[in-house]
Order: C-alpha cells, then sequence, then structure tokens
C-alpha cells in the first residue's frame, strides 16, 4: 500500500511507481469548502513552488486556493474534477486527484505529515 | 457575538455557523446545493430572526421617509419599500405590513439600528421588537406546510395561530418561491420551528438564502444597494408608488427625481456568466471593446441554472438586455451576458 503524506494547507501527496506524485486535497478540505461546483488546475509543465497556489476551487459561496505542497513540474491534470466538480466532494483522497507532478526533490516528501500526524493536526485548529 | 433565539437548535442541527451582521447564523446545516433545490422543490424553513421586527403607529408620518405608497396601503397588506437619505441614497430596503392598528417593518439585520436612529432623527416614533423570533417557510410545498396561512395570497399579512402559537404572517419571502414569513415571541421559536420541521420543511442557511435571492434578481444590502446607491440606479424604479411620483414628498425626493428624468450614469443589471467559473462581488466588468464599465456586487454559481449568474453595476449604455460583457476573474476575461431578472422565474401565490 503506497503510502500518502499530508500538508498543512490539507492536500495529500502520492508517490507511484513512477516516482510521479499525485496530489489532490483532503476529505476535511472538500468538508470544509462545501459543495464544489469549479475547478480551476495548473497547465501541464509549469514548473511550481512548495505553498505557491497553483489551482482554485469555487463552492456555491466562496474561491479557496489549492497550493502545491511541494516544488516541481506539473505533468498532468484530471479532466474528471474538471468535468464533474462534485467529485472533489465525493472521492476527494481517491479519484478525484488535481494534477500529477515531477518533484525536484523526490525525499522533500517526507518533510510532510504521516495520516496519523495529519489527524493529530486537524484535532489542534 | 449575539444568537438567534433558535441557536440551540442550530446546534442540535449540526449546522455550520457563521457571523453575520453580528449574529452566529448558520451557513448550511447539510449543503448549500441540496437546502437550495430543497427551497425550489418543497419547503425551505430559514431562520431569519436577526432581521428587525418593529412597530411604527403614524403611516402617515413615517410614508414621509419612504417612496413607497403606505397610505395606500390596506390592513392585511404587505409591501416592499426603501428608506432614503436625503441624497436618494438607499438607508435600507424593508418590508412593511398593515396589521390595522400598527405598520410592521422587517429590517435588514445589519441596518435596524441605523433605520431606528434615522426614523426616530426624523421625528417617527417607532417600537423595535428585535427579540422576536422571525422564520421564512419557502418552496411550493410550503403553503401544504402551513394550511393556517392557506387564505393568505402574496403580500397578504395576518395574525395567526399555528399550533396555538401567537404568530405575526406575510405571504412572502426572499427566495422567489411561494411561502410565508412568521413572526413569533422568542420563547415560542423552538415549538413553532419544530412544528414546521416535523410537517417535513428542510432547515436551511444563509448559503442557500444567498444563491436563491440571487437567482431570483432580489438586491442584498451592503452588497448590491446600500446609501451610495439611488433607486433609479438599483433598478428599483417600481418601488417609488405612482402617487408618490405625484407630489415628490418623500425624502430624498429630489435627487431621485433628478437620476429618473436624467436618467441614471450606472445601473445594476443581471449577468449570465459563461462556462463554470463564478464572477464574484468585486469582478470587473468591462465592454466587448475592453472599456471598464462596472463591477460585479453579487455572483454565486446558480444551483438551479447550473452556471453562474452575477448582479453588478454597469455603464448605462452596457445595459441593455442581451449586452456583451467580460468579467474579470483571476485576471482573466469571462464572456457574460446582461440577461433579465429574475434569473429563475418567481413563483408567488398571486
Amino acid at each position: 500500500m503506497t503510502q500518502t503524506f499530508y500538508s498543512k494547507d490539507h492536500e495529500w501527496v502520492r508517490i507511484g511507481e513512477d516516482g510521479l506524485a499525485t496530489v489532490g486535497i483532503t476529505d476535511h478540505a472538500q468538508e470544509a469548502l462545501g459543495d464544489i461546483v469549479f475547478v480551476e488546475l495548473p497547465e501541464p509543465g509549469r514548473n511550481v513552488v512548495a505553498h505557491e497556489a497553483c489551482a482554485v476551487v469555487e463552492s456555491v459561496k466562496a474561491a479557496s486556493d489549492v497550493y502545491a505542497p511541494l516544488t516541481g513540474t506539473v505533468s498532468e491534470t484530471n479532466p474528471a474534477i474538471v468535468d464533474e466538480p462534485a467529485l472533489i466532494n465525493t472521492a476527494a483522497e481517491t479519484t478525484a486527484w488535481f494534477f500529477r507532478m515531477r518533484l525536484e526533490d523526490p525525499t522533500a516528501v517526507n518533510a510532510l505529515m504521516s495520516k496519523a500526524a495529519y489527524d493529530e493536526f486537524l484535532g489542534s485548529l | 457575538m449575539l444568537k438567534t433565539p433558535l441557536d440551540a437548535l442550530h446546534r442540535r442541527l449540526g449546522a455550520r455557523m457563521v457571523e453575520f451582521a453580528g449574529y452566529e447564523m448558520p451557513l448550511q446545516y447539510t449543503g448549500i446545493m441540496a437546502e437550495h433545490q430543497a427551497c425550489r422543490e418543497g419547503a425551505a424553513l430559514f431562520d431569519v430572526s436577526h432581521m428587525g421586527q418593529a412597530h411604527i403607529a403614524d403611516a402617515r408620518a413615517f410614508e414621509a421617509l419612504v417612496p413607497g405608497d403606505i397610505a395606500g396601503l390596506r390592513p392585511g397588506r404587505q409591501r416592499y419599500t426603501l428608506l432614503l437619505n436625503e441624497a436618494g441614497g438607499i438607508i435600507d430596503d424593508l418590508m412593511v405590513a398593515n396589521f390595522g392598528a400598527h405598520l410592521q417593518l422587517v429590517l435588514n439585520a445589519g441596518r435596524k439600528h441605523v433605520d431606528l436612529a434615522h426614523i426616530r432623527a426624523h421625528g417617527v416614533a417607532i417600537t423595535p421588537h428585535f427579540e422576536r423570533a422571525l422564520v421564512a417557510l419557502q418552496g411550493p410545498k410550503a403553503a401544504a406546510m402551513l394550511p393556517e396561512g392557506a387564505a393568505l395570497r402574496f403580500m397578504d399579512a395576518a395574525a395567526l395561530r399555528v399550533a396555538g402559537i401567537a404568530c405575526v404572517v406575510t405571504r412572502s419571502g426572499y427566495t422567489g418561491e411561494d411561502g410565508f414569513e412568521i413572526g413569533c415571541a422568542a420563547e415560542d421559536a423552538q415549538a413553532l420551528t419544530g412544528l414546521l420541521l416535523a410537517r417535513g420543511a428542510t432547515p436551511a442557511g444563509l448559503g442557500a438564502r444567498d444563491s436563491l435571492r440571487l437567482e431570483a434578481g432580489l438586491c442584498l444590502y451592503g452588497n448590491d444597494i446600500d446609501e451610495g446607491r439611488n433607486p433609479v440606479e438599483a433598478n428599483l424604479t417600481w418601488a417609488i408608488a405612482k402617487r408618490r411620483r405625484a407630489d415628490w414628498g418623500f425624502l430624498g425626493a429630489a435627487p431621485v427625481r433628478a437620476a429618473l428624468e436624467a436618467g441614471p450614469a450606472e445601473v445594476l443589471v443581471g449577468i449570465k456568466v459563461t462556462g463554470r467559473a463564478p464572477a464574484r462581488a468585486g469582478a470587473e466588468i468591462r465592454n466587448a471593446q475592453g472599456e471598464h464599465v462596472g463591477a460585479v456586487t453579487s455572483g454565486c454559481f446558480a444551483p438551479s441554472l447550473s452556471a453562474p449568474v452575477a448582479l453588478g453595476y454597469v455603464r448605462a449604455d452596457c445595459a441593455a438586455a442581451g449586452t456583451a460583457l467580460d468579467l474579470i476573474v483571476r485576471d482573466k476575461p469571462i464572456p457574460g451576458v446582461v440577461a433579465p431578472l429574475p434569473f429563475v422565474p418567481h413563483r408567488y401565490a398571486r
């Protein structure tokens, strides 16, 4: 089972066998946002720096930025959530991933939180 | 922060609470989409106790402060009107109902204290009942859930008993749907609400209230109208009664009359936005030539249309229905078109 890492900005990251990082928003984040109606994703090829705003999710009421959890280059985005943004509300940590990226430093992922650490972080908010 | 008489109920129902006009109010219970849909298809129940109920005995004196026909408002009838300042700017928009012995006003939460001071400053006695509860039961099934109000038609008002609770009921609301606004004493609010929920109403929060009123093309004070806007610019000319246009005898009449005769420089319009990205309040509006012609004052994704809609002020030459405009969202122009209001047809029980 591939380990999932979490950021304090409420993104999750999973490293695939190809070394690419898959990024999405956490279930806690989708819950806080409410009904999601629109998502704007970064262009493949874009270089992003950790904590840089690189995607936008819009609920009925408000827009929120999604941040790059790590530094690297976006390689692919998920067309399924563009076509059906509500998928983020039902499958935030599985099929409703946002984008894949090639990490500048593959070891940087270890600086993110484990599931247990993220849950503890949520409890402290 | 202030709480309404229904605060405990909101928490029991698991509402997500937010600050609004100094009150802790429910933003949503299960989700804005579902609550919005419940109002369009069934019946939704909103706590609007943060709005201010107040009584005025002297209708003639009050009429001098508003452009509506108050002297002509028959007992048992309600009407939308505006408090204007001397410059014709909108101090508040409000509902006024004639209960025979007195007028009942329903004032916006964020403006009720300003309104009281303004009305009193002009020598009109007003008695606030801000402690009272007010709920809105809205939707095509509202009438079935409040058979006690069956005799009322749109904009009728009556004192009624609902399961023994003394209520002040108007057949009106702010969602574009048929429905009622029901006022009662604070200590009766939980029982009244419990009864309406037991009859099948869906609790709904401020999030759905906002998307519903925007689809219905109704102004939100503080967003779409304020003291810097007059009724002509705000597309509320219909709220200036014919009789009042004969004598122009209300506070702020001269500048309003001048705006009406000269035509406003900017007008509030509805805009249908292409794509799915909502243009929010503050978004710049440009015309087809790329000129700055206005700004969005309210915008959201309209659940009933599955598309974004907005209200905004635009230069008068860009206000005709069908005019192509660009709305600037995150530095990118998104095409839109001026659309007649309401976006979603009203379904009042006339």
